[in-house]
């Protein structure tokens, strides 16, 4: 053990300072220029007091994580999914998997209440919440040889449990998928430049497959360093094309827009992996790693002002274009991937605790890597917050609200009390050369034109356009591997629960089973999507918190599994680690679902909304923002869909919860009747260190060991 | 000055190699001679094959998040 010296003690306290002044600048300033440099500040001085102290404590003094005890990668060594790899290595993998779309669309939308609730919530929530839960479900997973959330539920809770995480799970899966690939009509529509250079990376994507498998397979580096220059040319021949006599070809309607997604998801997810699906995550790793550390630069070399108010009064009027409800509990469910989000359980259960090296280790990966997703959020929320806020409004307001003019919409949006004028409206979307930027709701476009304004302030303002369509190409680059991605593993749940009735689904690869789910995945997804784009109320508006609360409650059903685990594995006085985050997330999911299925406000209930419409149709009335009797009885089907699904999923969820307690409270009355499914202790013979930096200790014990597997 | 540059870009190497899994087939080829000496060596395009084809199997391996 080591004792804390002087210099240590000097470096901590200014970490703390740092942080402190961060926070007092961004909570006391009003009505005055605050520099974004506050935000990272504040951000960065928490997440290393966090790292430092917290989530040592929680490794150490919680999980008891050993040194001594080999790990699933070290005792099950195949050399291909099972094997040790580097601490380094292993953090970019994990990041790379766990980082996506999501910090980047939520913390967007929740910029409608202001900088300051989502700058607190994205950093307290991945403190005490976010990167705990990724942590304790790596290290629970890491001792049960890579089990996954499903599994361990199954064995941990029990079928009935289990099987409710599964359905939950499932749904969740298939509201992601819609609401992902709504983020993407909405960037793309009437956008020529958008859309033709998305187009180009499928036969891109081909041909890189192509050359792994053929010309030279495995040579990764390469292929990627092909494809990124093709991608750029792409991008650049995006400009060309929009000003051609193709541009027609590619200017597509929102609706176009849903029937091509669909199309293409079905056939990427029935295509070989090595054709569309692996090289087109090769490609997006690079974009997303290489864009993020871009952004972070741009961030801090341009250190922009924040023009957004600190809280805005949607916050407690709960009447915001962008998604209704107030503060709480809406900020954080939408709010989900950057502070916490349930869909990290799933990939720290499985793929990374199959990889890790050491035990003490998932500090580093597990809490490590969900604090840099966290700065991702935060970057987000700098990129909304640091464009006019008019704008922000205009672009992510729905148009039923703010009409299709830039008259209409500078009309409306100056009243809500952020003026901009019709010919600011105008020149913003000429500016990225877009045709207009009303309505353009989903996040990605707003993040676009964030990011667009921090990289022309260094490389100056000439390249706008292109560093918006950079953006774009960025975020729905990803988002197109996810929806294959993810139709193949929601394929992967459905036939097995289909083969649990009819006996054939049960072979992944038996091809009619195989196609059936794929269709059947995708007609959901695209089902969502199609409602999405025609939602006369918005689709992101009506959606997103759907998303957002079925996100949260994935992460309900981890940290139920943890707060077992915990309990069950003698930790019972640590039980509140997990345990007060679930209390959190469960109260704040669970009263969003109350209000968005019971609230009297129709903005915010659905069925509320439901019958007020209903009504209307009884009476012979179209009421706005619906301009057809048809529009009406899309909102009724909607709005009644919405509901029953959001109930349904709180009630998935309350049962996983009972039972987990029913779980607990067995245990602490009768210990002898719990089952713990842990993998017996094996020596460790691996050398690793356990944090980024080698202490001098662990330095030397490397040199003692000669020859083991380690980096240079 | 030079060899601490040399040794910047074979760390980097390393890393980029490692991080696309572009080392997996010398992974698995060290692996087998290790561990199990009397086993045929894979040819790096039958090693990439199998890759895939166990990803297509279970998709859930190359899962990424929202």
């Amino acid at each position: 053990m080591r004792t804390a010296n002087v210099r240590t003690t000097v470096i901590w306290t200014l970490v703390g300072l740092v942080g402190a002044t961060g926070w007092a600048v961004l909570a006391l300033a009003r009505g005055e220029d605050v520099s974004a440099a506050w935000m990272v500040a504040a951000a960065l001085g928490s997440y290393a007091i966090a790292y430092r102290f917290y989530a040592k404590f929680i490794a150490h003094k919680v999980l008891k994580v050993d040194r001594t005890r080999a790990t699933p990668a070290e005792r099950l060594d195949n050399g291909i999914d099972f094997h040790p790899t580097d601490r380094r290595v292993l953090l970019g993998h994990h990041f790379a998997a766990i980082a996506g779309a999501g910090p980047l669309v939520g913390p967007v939308l929740a910029a409608q209440m202001g900088y300051l609730p989502g700058t607190i919530w994205i950093i307290a929530g991945v403190v005490f919440a976010g990167a705990v839960q990724d942590m304790v479900v790596l290290f629970f997973s890491t001792r049960r040889d890579g089990r996954s959330l499903g599994q361990m539920a199954r064995e941990e809770i029990g079928p009935f449990g289990g099987a409710a995480a599964l359905i939950a799970a499932f749904a969740i899966m298939i509201i992601l998928l819609g609401v992902l690939a709504l983020v993407i009509v909405n960037a793309l529509a009437q956008s020529p430049w958008g859309t033709f250079s998305i187009a180009m990376t499928i036969p891109i994507a081909l041909l890189m497959g192509f050359y792994l498998r053929v010309l030279r397979p495995g040579r990764v580096s390469e292929v990627s360093l092909i494809g990124v220059a093709l991608l750029l040319l792409a991008l650049v021949a995006g400009r060309w094309v929009a000003e051609s006599s193709w541009a027609d070809t590619f200017t597509l309607a929102p609706s176009t827009l849903v029937v091509w997604l669909v199309a293409y998801g079905f056939i990427a997810s029935i295509l070989p992996v090595w054709m569309l699906l692996a090289p087109r995550d090769y490609l997006s790793t690079f974009m997303k790693i290489g864009t993020i550390l871009l952004l972070a630069l741009g961030v801090v070399i341009a250190l922009p002002t924040l023009r957004m108010d600190a809280v805005t009064d949607f916050a407690s009027r709960g009447n915001g274009p962008v998604f209704a409800g107030s503060l709480f509990p809406f900020v954080f469910i939408t709010i989900a991937c950057g502070a916490l989000s349930g869909f990290h359980s799933l990939i720290s259960s499985g793929t990374t605790p199959k990889m890790i090296q050491k035990e003490t280790q998932v500090r580093m990966i597990g809490y490590g890597s969900m604090l840099m997703e966290s700065s991702v959020a935060v970057m987000a929320l700098i990129a909304a917050s640091i464009i006019d806020p008019g704008l922000y409004f205009a672009m992510n307001a729905p148009s039923g609200a703010i009409g299709t003019t830039v008259q209409e919409a500078s009309r409306v949006v100056t009243g809500w009390g952020y003026s901009i004028s019709p010919d600011d409206l105008a020149r913003a979307a000429e500016r990225v050369e877009e045709s207009s930027l009303l309505s353009r709701t989903g996040g990605a476009p707003t993040l676009a034109i964030g990011v667009s304004e921090i990289f022309s302030k260094v490389t100056g303002g000439s390249l706008r356009a292109f560093w918006y369509h950079f953006a774009i190409m960025f975020e729905a680059l990803f988002i197109l591997t996810a929806l294959d991605a993810g139709t193949r593993v929601g394929r992967f749940m459905l036939q097995d629960m289909l083969g649990n009735v009819i006996k054939p689904f049960k072979n992944v690869s038996w091809r009619p089973g195989l196609v059936i789910t794929s269709a059947l995945v995708c007609g959901l997804w695209g089902y969502f999507l199609w409602v999405g784009v025609h939602e006369p109320l918005g689709g992101i508006n009506q959606l997103f918190p759907v998303f957002g609360i079925s996100n949260q409650l994935l992460a309900a059903v981890a940290l139920a599994v943890c707060t077992t685990l915990l309990v069950k594995s003698g930790r019972l006085k640590w039980a509140w680690i997990t345990g007060i985050p679930l209390v959190w997330d469960a109260t704040v999911t669970l009263t969003a679902s109350w209000q968005k299925v019971f609230s009297d406000d129709p903005k915010v209930g659905f069925f509320e909304q439901r019958s007020v419409f209903q009504d209307a149709i009884d009476r012979g009335e179209v009421l706005p923002p619906a301009k057809t009797m048809d529009d009406m009885h899309t909102v009724v089907t909607n709005s009644t869909v919405d509901g029953v699904l959001t109930a349904v999923l709180a009630l998935l969820i309350v049962v996983v919860i009972a039972d987990a307690l029913r779980v607990c409270v067995r245990h602490v009355r009768r210990p002898a009747l719990s089952t713990l499914s842990e993998a017996p202790y094996v020596e460790s013979r691996l050398v690793a260190p356990d944090g980024l930096f080698p202490t001098q200790d662990e330095k030397e014990e490397a040199r003692r060991a000669v020859g083991t597997a380690a980096g240079p | 000055m030079r060899s601490a540059l040399r040794r910047a870009l074979s760390g980097l190497r390393w890393y980029v190699r490692e991080l696309t899994d572009e080392s997996a087939y010398d992974r698995y080829v060290a692996h087998v001679r290790r561990d199990h000496p009397q086993a045929d060596v894979p040819t790096r395009r039958e090693f990439e094959r199998m890759r895939t084809d166990r990803q297509e199997a279970d998709p859930r391996q190359g899962l990424r998040c929202c």
